[in-house]
């Protein structure tokens, strides 16, 4: 298996184990008292807002750790650059990774139409941008994979 | 997606040219080995630069090195 698939197998798991493990450690801080409160507002902004810098900051590390342990193992430098076949497979996994999120978005303001309550809108958008997470990670290990 | 059209002798033409390495040829043309591979196993068609790149690599016209469908020679 070659550097970017185990990069993009790497980033797949990282991503459910984040989202996973984060969901698990907001959902106890859900505020308690009325569905449509200030204080459920500020749960879901700061549940966003929080989630994405974690998200970021724990990618970084785990593409670090997985660089240093990628080199012991093989003894191979990691690519250091992104030549026309990562840029397109890139442009691929963003596409359909877009396309995912815009359909989870509006999904979310569809549930609005017909009277949901606003936390399924949030839940449906916080779960619409982790798979299309996913979804650019699987899109990437396929190219890869299979070609472009 | 599978393999394209494009095939190319870029295996053949490695080794007898004092048995190139794949990452030899990535750094002649400036590409990473995954691209050579991918390229060897006709998993990805190469842009027209890049294809220049790499026939210019074996001192080759781009015919000699890339063709299009299952023969070397193009049929009308």
């Amino acid at each position: 298996m070659t550097y970017q698939e185990k990069k993009s197998i790497v980033s797949l798991i990282s991503a459910i184990l984040i989202f996973v493990s984060y969901c698990l450690y907001m959902y106890p801080q859900y505020p308690e008292g009325g569905l449509e409160s200030i204080e459920t507002f500020r749960y879901w902004g700061s549940f966003v807002l929080i989630l994405t810098v974690v998200s970021i900051v724990a990618h970084i590390i785990i593409s670090i750790i997985f660089n240093i342990v990628f080199r012991i193992t093989t003894s191979e430098k990691e690519p250091r650059f992104a030549d026309e076949l990562d840029k397109l497979i890139e442009l691929k996994a963003f596409r359909n990774s877009f396309f995912v999120f815009i359909l989870g978005f509006l999904i979310a303001m569809g549930s609005l139409i017909i009277y949901q309550p606003l936390q399924a809108m949030f839940i449906i958008l916080i779960i619409s941008g982790f798979i299309s997470d996913v979804t650019g990670s699987i899109t990437k290990f396929y190219h890869y994979r299979r070609g472009v | 997606m599978g393999k394209t059209l494009v095939g190319n002798h870029i295996r053949k033409l490695r080794f007898n040219h004092d048995e190139m390495t794949q990452q030899q040829l990535a750094d002649k043309v400036g590409v990473t080995r995954q691209t050579i591979v991918a390229l060897e196993k006709g998993n990805y068609s190469p842009s027209l630069e890049l294809a220049f790149r790499i026939a210019h690599a074996f001192n080759l016209p781009l015919e000699e090195v890339f063709f299009y469908g299952d023969n070397t020679e193009f049929k009308k």
